[in-house]
């Protein structure tokens, strides 16, 4: 069994774009239905976490840039850590992720793990 | 009570307590002279009081007994006192013999003490249970080998083995400080909730012996909860569920032994005095900020104890499910989470889940898949429901299987049973 990271990511949320609390609380609920039934089937490592929109780059040279960032268009929303066989098992589950659904309308990168060494 | 009630009660009740005493008092590697000494006092008493009739204070009577055996003891065995008095927790001097206190407060201060030695890692999570039924409860070797329908033998070797592993290891008898108490709480956590589950899950023991053993765990979960330094919001939410789940216990099976699901249970036989104290436990364990899987577990009991089929209700025990499983999987509250996911989004996705959790060796899995596919699709409930009726241990556990194959079969019936 491989451990495969889910990188979420949306469309950079400008002012107006940002949900209404109404909306946030009623998307909680697709995802703690798909978290729960990642693990209810025990292939959930880490539930991860969400991130807020803002955030600093730093490059070489002591270059300290605010985000979001004007070169990307979608931004990283969160993550989650899950178990599977391999790829298409992975990728089966990233495809019922909220994000890729209204009102995020963004994508999920599934990326293995690579194993670490003792 | 008459005497020959009142012995075997004050032994489940007493017995417990003087060997507490006695092992705090003078270390675990003597538990077999503390246990000797206070079957030695029971012997007495039933062989004084079937002659001369009870003493006025039987309580009383049994203490003075082993404090007086325990004096003798001391006095007699110089290997015992030489070796040990100097070992001894006692603040009188040194010439003179100690007396066992056997105040309320220290026989508390033993017992809690006593839960953190049985629940010592040292020990298999199956021993501790019948080490906590033994030394903590007072459960003879015959009633630890009913409530596990198992024999004596078994269960007198894994008692051996586990006291002499607490000897060996010479697991220290004494009550957690305040900042260790996390860790420590934890495993005695476990074990009061697999000792409960024992007794409610139990399909084999009989309904005395596991009431029985539902009692005692709520009676030490409550003794934790006495104690300052044991009170954490946790042990509140584990007893909260404790109190929830055995409101419904008289209404789960019927008078011939079966179970009676959930929705077919006769709502007069739920208890709410239990319900009220099960609230009352789990505001408590709301305060702070630590959320356990005691507390998930709490909350999804107490929405059971709420007849009302809404969908407010079901949309909530999913909720609590889902943040269940991320902090803990079980198979139990995956099958469970399935059932719930059902009633609030449908059958259709509930069916799409189920298929996917991989507990295909678990007859609840196929009794649940017959449950959901039961008005989808009748070949296919029919077939889960076999194979459910096939890993099915017991008369108990079959008997609700084929009454709904029976459903199936017979159309006609089913309208009588919707």
């Amino acid at each position: 069994m491989n451990e495969f990271l889910l990188i979420f990511r949306k469309e950079n949320e400008s002012r107006e774009s940002q949900p209404s609390p109404e909306q946030m609380q009623a998307s909680i609920k697709p995802w703690q239905d798909w978290l729960g039934g990642i693990a209810a089937r025990n292939k959930l490592v880490s539930a991860g976490n969400r991130l807020h929109a803002e955030g600093m780059v730093v490059k070489p040279g002591n270059m300290v840039t605010n985000g979001p960032y004007v070169d990307i268009k979608e931004a990283i929303g969160g993550f989650t850590i899950v178990r599977a066989e391999d790829f298409d098992e992975a990728t089966e589950m990233a495809k019922a992720c909220p994000i890729l659904t209204a009102p995020w309308n963004g994508s999920v990168e599934v990326r293995m793990l690579m194993e670490r060494e003792l | 009570m008459n005497e020959q009630e009142l012995l075997p009660h004050l032994f489940r009740t007493e017995y417990r307590k003087i060997v507490s005493v006695l092992c705090a008092s003078f270390g675990i590697e003597h538990i077999e002279t503390a246990e000797d000494l206070v079957s030695d006092t029971f012997l007495a008493a039933a062989e004084l009081w079937s002659l001369k009739g009870l003493p006025p204070n039987p309580v009383a009577w049994l203490y003075t007994v082993a404090k007086n055996k325990t004096k003798n003891l001391l006095k007699r065995d110089d290997l015992f006192r030489n070796k040990l008095s100097p070992e001894i927790r006692y603040h009188t001097a040194a010439s003179e013999l100690p007396e066992l206190d056997l105040s309320e407060q220290n026989i508390r201060d033993s017992q809690l003490a006593m839960i953190f030695t049985v629940c010592d890692p040292c020990i298999a999570p199956e021993a501790q249970i019948a080490l906590a039924l033994n030394l903590l409860c007072g459960f003879g070797v015959q009633e630890i080998a009913d409530a596990f329908l198992t024999g004596r033998e078994v269960i007198y070797k894994r008692l051996s083995r586990a006291k002499e592993k607490l000897k060996q290891e010479q697991i220290a008898i004494e009550k957690p400080v305040a900042a260790a108490v996390g860790d420590r709480m934890d495993r005695v956590l476990t074990a009061l909730y697999l000792l409960f589950n024992e007794g409610y899950y139990s399909m084999v023991a009989d309904s005395v012996v596991r009431k029985d053993l539902c009692a005692e765990a709520m009676r030490l979960a409550y003794l934790l909860t006495e104690d300052a330094i044991t009170d954490t919001p946790a042990v509140n939410a584990l007893l909260a569920l404790m109190c929830f789940h055995v409101s419904r216990f008289d209404a789960r099976t019927d008078e011939r032994g079966e179970i009676v699901l959930y929705a077919d249970q006769d709502t007069r036989l739920w208890s709410p005095e239990l319900v009220g104290k099960g609230t009352f436990y789990l505001n408590k364990a709301s305060q702070g900020t630590q959320l356990s899987r005691y507390h998930l577990e709490a909350a999804i009991a107490y929405w059971h104890t709420r007849k009302e089929d809404t969908a407010e209700k079901w949309e909530a025990i999913l909720q609590l499910y889902n943040q269940l499983l991320q902090l803990e999987y079980s198979p139990i509250a995956a099958l469970n989470r399935t059932y719930a996911l059902s009633k609030a989004n449908g059958k259709e996705e509930a069916i799409a889940a189920a298929l996917q959790l991989g507990l295909s060796g678990n007859q609840f899995y196929h009794s649940l898949l017959g449950h959901l596919y039961t008005g989808i699709d009748t070949a296919q409930a029919i077939g889960y429901y076999e194979e459910a009726l096939r890993l099915a241990h017991t008369p108990a556990e079959q008997a609700p299987l084929l009454r709904n194959l029976e459903r199936l079969s017979n159309p006609a019936h089913e309208s009588h049973n919707p």
